[in-house]
């Protein structure tokens, strides 16, 4: 055998490469983000260092207050309508019908395609004089008029969610629907012959025993719902009148729009500050989740 | 056996189907139903779904309308390409790492790298700008290419380094034993039975790449000969009067091969999916 030492020097020599460009990609962003966040940098090459200013700024406003509760409630709904959706999907995906391998393939599209392309079709079906949606529901006689969805604070804000949730619910559905395979058959068995009903036993086998992949993955779609850009920039841009101004695009426009890269910086930082917030929350359930399996 | 379906459980479950997979795939229905109508029909009302006197005009007048298409087209497939094979070549040797010397502080350090997948390239939008910026990158390849594989390097290195974990131990160590060096039983042995885990890697690093590339592309490019299709057609959609059905003909080529791989590959994908859900 041999020796811990070298052996671990090995290792060290073939991580190597990824550890540097993680820290060089990664690592060193952030910290830059977090000194970028006390100076007043700007498309000027020289800046100062400002303190507290950034922060006192961004939250004196009061605005950036009601963009973060935009944006908690923005994930909120996009992430539970995510886990019925995929939920249900994955109900029906895993039944033993005919078709079932292609009902499989055809749930992947908005998943594999580009995301920004699967977006402007969205744009499309919102449009509001000649879109899809605003179409059929005048065809069926359902409303009086054309309505533009991404025109209006209120529409806007449900049409972003709606077109996330589109994109996430492959994601969700085949990542159950792997959950569900896995739960032991004769769990079924025996309670189908002790004479348990279909939904009795989706009730009572199913879900508790799919309680840790949806904790897993409502925290792995939180994460990457709150970090949500494509979507929102190319529908609405944040607009109308911010109404879907989330906390990425917020930092966006001040960062990039505007070149404030310092009060940019800030936002940032708070953004990292939640992101790391549910990070925490996510180890911790997974190895609760694997404790809980040891047992 | 289990209890069968009755007629209407059976019934209700396709009905159900057709609901959900509507809701799946109704911008892409709609999205290629709009590139066969004449631009006329797409502004009359009242609104058809079925296209009157559809036609594929619409894939052949968008080629001028975007002149860079081809280009962008190109762009996308470059850069994904570029990007798999950086994301192979840092991720192989680091899944093997982790997958065969664990050593003090790996378990933290594999745990960071799954930190990383949390952040988004949006929220370190303004120092990498900085950096790519001071490195000289901005307007080039390089500027999509670098960013693009960072954050796809992290869920790679776990979904290889589970497969790399099933290959039998024994079989590294009756290479040693054999005399070969670590590094060769690496190429020699480890890496031809790893091969579908790399596959599998690859296929979804490309995907990923493919899908993924805007904020990076939008950010730091702005020549129209280095953009990837989705900011290249985001010009063509910002713009006052939009084309649709061009826009549409123009979509679907650009998503034409990703799909062909789906079909093709869609058993890799899903033990992909799967395994490695911690991407989204």
């Amino acid at each position: 055998m041999t020796s811990t030492r070298s052996a671990t020097l090995f290792a060290l020599a073939l991580l190597a490469p990824a550890l540097i460009y993680i820290l060089t990609i990664v690592a060193y962003p952030l910290v830059d983000t977090i000194v970028l966040s006390f100076t007043n940098a700007s498309l000027k090459a020289s800046y100062d260092w400002v303190g507290w200013a950034n922060y006192q700024r961004i939250f004196g406003a009061g605005n950036f207050t009601e963009v973060i509760i935009r944006t908690f409630i923005w994930t909120f709904f996009s992430v539970s309508i995510k886990m019925i959706v995929g939920m249900f999907g994955a109900v029906l995906l895993n039944a033993a019908i005919p078709g079932q391998t292609l009902f499989r393939i055809l749930t992947m599209p908005p998943w594999v395609v580009p995301m920004s392309i699967g977006i402007f079709m969205w744009g499309w079906m919102y449009n509001g004089q000649f879109g899809m949606i605003s179409g059929l529901l005048q065809n069926f006689g359902l409303t009086n008029g054309p309505i533009a969805f991404l025109a209006y604070g209120d529409t806007a804000f449900w049409a972003t969610i709606v077109t996330d949730v589109w994109i996430g619910v492959p994601m969700v559905t085949i990542y159950f629907l792997a959950a569900m395979q896995s739960i032991p058959k004769d769990l079924y068995e025996a309670a189908w012959s002790d004479g348990a009903g279909r939904f009795y036993r989706f009730r009572r086998i199913t879900v508790p025993m799919m309680i840790p992949a949806i904790i897993t993955m409502s925290l792995l779609s939180l994460i990457a719902t709150f970090n949500s850009f494509d979507i929102i920039w190319i529908l609405t841009q944040g607009g109308p009148s911010n109404s879907t101004t989330t906390m990425i695009i917020d930092t966006y426009k001040t960062a990039i729009g505007s070149r404030k890269y310092g009060e940019g910086a800030a936002r940032a930082v708070v953004i990292s500050i939640f992101v790391i917030a549910f990070c925490l929350v996510y180890f911790r359930a997974v190895r609760k989740l694997q404790q809980g399996e040891a047992k | 056996m289990i209890d069968r379906y009755k007629w209407y459980e059976i019934a209700s479950l396709y009905a159900g189907i057709a609901v959900f997979l509507f809701f799946v795939l109704a911008p892409f229905i709609e999205g290629f139903l709009v590139s066969l109508k004449p631009l006329s029909q797409l502004f009359s009302t009242p609104y058809s779904f079925i296209p009157k006197n559809g036609s594929f005009d619409a894939y052949f007048t968008m080629w001028k309308s975007v002149p860079a298409l081809g280009m962008h087209i190109f762009n996308s497939f470059f850069i994904s390409t570029v990007v798999t094979i950086v994301v192979i070549a840092v991720v192989v040797p680091a899944a093997y790492a982790f997958a065969r010397f664990p050593f003090t502080g790996s378990a933290m350090l594999l745990g960071a790298f799954l930190a990383v997948n949390m952040f988004s390239g949006a929220v370190l939008l303004i120092p990498l700008f900085r950096l790519m910026r001071g490195l000289g990158l901005l307007n080039t390849y390089w500027a999509m290419i670098v960013p693009g594989a960072a954050f796809l390097i992290p869920s790679s290195i776990w979904l290889l380094r589970t497969y790399m974990m099933r290959i039998p131990k024994e079989l590294d160590e009756a290479a040693w034993v054999d005399g070969a060096s670590r590094l060769y039983t690496l190429r020699r042995v480890i890496l031809p039975l790893a091969m579908p885990g790399i596959v599998v890697v690859a296929i979804m690093t490309f995907i990923g790449a493919y899908a993924q590339q805007f904020i990076f592309a939008l950010t730091f490019n702005s020549k129209t000969e280095f953009m990837p299709l989705p900011v290249g057609l985001f010009a063509f959609f910002g713009k006052q009067e939009v084309i649709w059905n061009e826009l549409m003909a123009a979509s679907f080529i650009g998503i034409l091969p990703v799909m062909i791989v789906i079909v093709f590959l869609q058993r890799y994908l899903v033990a992909g999916l799967t395994a490695g859900a911690v991407k989204q």
